[in-house]
């Protein structure tokens, strides 16, 4: 048995708080209503969803209009992409996204690819970044579509969101942003940045998995993935999941509490110990990703001579649950194509570690992650051919 | 996803860490896949008297050295050859599919290592000849 038990994978996936559990647990037996019913049963469920919708809505500046619900971040991805393309191709046919972008956003661009639109995609710099210039001479006539994510989920690098919508706009280009990372976690208003869609998910943020959001500026148009009942605008046709649409307004709700109360500039202070920690007690470890343009909740890293599977193991048999781009645990035998991207060599991105902290994650846990982990590789380095500065 | 001899293997690998003065070294796989494997052997009498590894790779391949490392000591060099991948595998209750090749560079490692020793024999014997 391990000392404690350290959950640092938050940007998988999130604990539901007991508050979003509380208020998604009535929605099962109790107000079971199909929320497009008129009789009571209905109309209640119909009240809580505009409710929850509100909540989702104000953490992001929106209108709760401009808000619909989907079966997820990967669903919102695929529904504002194909669904803009789908509606624009007589205007062009020319797309744009990153290399960077979560597989949700680049599959589906692959997939617009075989039905006929041309892809660019855009490289980054070495901190994961998009270079505004870039984007400039990648932009044509027929451009009717950018996609590109908010933070980065194996980085943590925050995309120059702003600067990116004000080219698009003077251009009459849609703006899709995947925000599946930084909603509920950066303070941001979607006016003030002037993007046409953000993709959102709840399991992110303290709520339930299994839904998601698409903020949808008013006045834009775009095609639905699934069609029927014309539930969600006609956006997404399909019996909404009360209980899980109820449980992400409560998690944007609580949020909105966190944006405000100072629990993120104690997260940064937390994020940086890590970080200090690790790159100043371990040999040859770096970190990913930007140094401040960073999600507040993230670390990652580079630990050089190992490879990132064996060090997850290890920090699992420690208590400690974390993540890794390495090859080894995608499956193939190709490191996290990010890290590719960003132009680091196969041989460091096999060694690849990330750590994202959550709330209730605290000063001792972080103090425990830095020295286990610095154990771990010291072990590891031991058995490794590639590690020089021995004995 | 891994049978328990294999976690055992990789939180205690037996013969792990480099060897001084060894009578062979085989080097296989490569950084870029994620998996190097250094077997070093001591060899008296055709047997494999010593062995030990240094392994960059996830857990199968760090446990799969050690079980070769295991299965080969006290061999003789023929012995050793003809132990293969899917013994390997065999004695660690099995490896995912895509962890399978961890297994082949085990088996390619010993081989490695003894080629080296036998051209060194022979480079040795024609010199003294």
């Amino acid at each position: 048995m391990t000392e404690r038990y350290v959950y640092m994978d938050h940007s998988a996936t999130t604990a539901v708080d007991r508050s979003v559990l509380e208020a998604m647990l009535p929605f099962f037996s109790e107000h079971y209503g199909n929320p497009n019913s008129l009789h009571l049963w209905g109309r209640t469920a119909r009240k809580a969803v505009n409710q929850a919708r509100e909540k989702v809505a104000s953490l992001i500046g929106a209108d709760a209009s401009e808000v619909i619900f989907t079966g997820g971040g990967s669903e919102a991805d695929n529904l504002a992409i194909k669904g803009a393309a789908s509606t624009r191709k007589d205007k062009g046919k020319h797309v744009i996204t990153t290399a960077v972008e979560h597989h949700a956003v680049i599959d589906t661009f692959k997939w617009l690819e075989k039905e006929g639109f041309e892809v660019t995609i855009l490289p980054v710099d070495e901190k994961g970044m998009v270079r505004i210039p870039d984007l400039e001479s990648a932009l044509r006539q027929d451009t009717i579509l950018v996609s590109i994510m908010y933070a980065n989920n194996e980085v943590g690098t925050i995309q120059p969101v702003a600067e990116v919508a004000k080219m698009c706009s003077d251009r009459g280009v849609l703006f899709h942003v995947d925000g599946v990372q930084a909603a509920g976690h950066i303070p941001f208003n979607v006016r003030d940045l002037g993007i046409d869609m953000l993709t959102m998910s709840a399991h992110k943020m303290y709520g339930p998995k299994g839904v998601g959001g698409l903020y949808i500026r008013k006045g834009v148009k775009i095609d639905p993935l699934v069609h029927g009942g014309g539930q969600e605008r006609g956006l997404r046709s399909g019996t909404e999941n009360t209980a899980g649409i109820i449980g992400f307004g409560a998690s944007a709700e609580l949020a909105v509490k966190r944006l405000a109360d100072g629990s993120i500039r104690e997260e940064i202070r937390l994020r940086d110990l890590l970080i200090d920690s690790v790159t100043s007690s371990i040999e040859d470890a770096y970190l990913t990703g930007h140094r401040t343009e960073r999600l507040p909740f993230h670390a990652s890293f580079l630990i050089g001579s190992l490879e990132g599977e064996s060090m997850l193991l290890r920090l699992d048999a420690a208590g400690i649950g974390a993540s890794s781009g390495s090859a080894c645990t995608s499956g193939s035998l190709e490191p996290s194509y990010v890290l590719l991207a960003m132009g680091i060599s196969h041989e460091l991105a096999h060694g690849s570690l990330r750590f994202s902290l959550g709330k209730d994650t605290s000063e001792e846990d972080i103090v425990y992650v830095a020295e286990n982990l610095k154990k771990i590789v010291s072990d590891l380095r031991a058995l490794s051919p590639l590690w020089k500065n021995r004995g | 996803m891994y049978t328990e001899k294999v976690m055992e293997l990789f939180m205690n690998p037996r013969n792990a860490g480099r060897m001084e003065d060894p009578d062979g070294v085989g080097e296989v796989g490569n950084s870029r896949c994620g998996d190097i494997m250094k077997i070093y052997i001591k060899v008296k009498d055709e047997r494999i008297e010593d062995i030990s590894f240094e392994t960059f790779g996830c857990a199968s391949a760090i446990a799969s050295s050690s079980m070769v490392t295991e299965m080969v000591k006290g061999l003789t060099l023929d012995e050793a050859l003809a132990i293969s991948n899917k013994d390997v595998v065999n004695a660690l209750g099995g490896l995912p599919p895509q962890k399978i090749h961890c297994s082949l560079l085990a088996e390619e490692g010993i081989q490695a290592a003894i080629e080296d020793y036998r051209s060194k024999q022979k480079a040795r014997a024609e010199a003294t000849a």
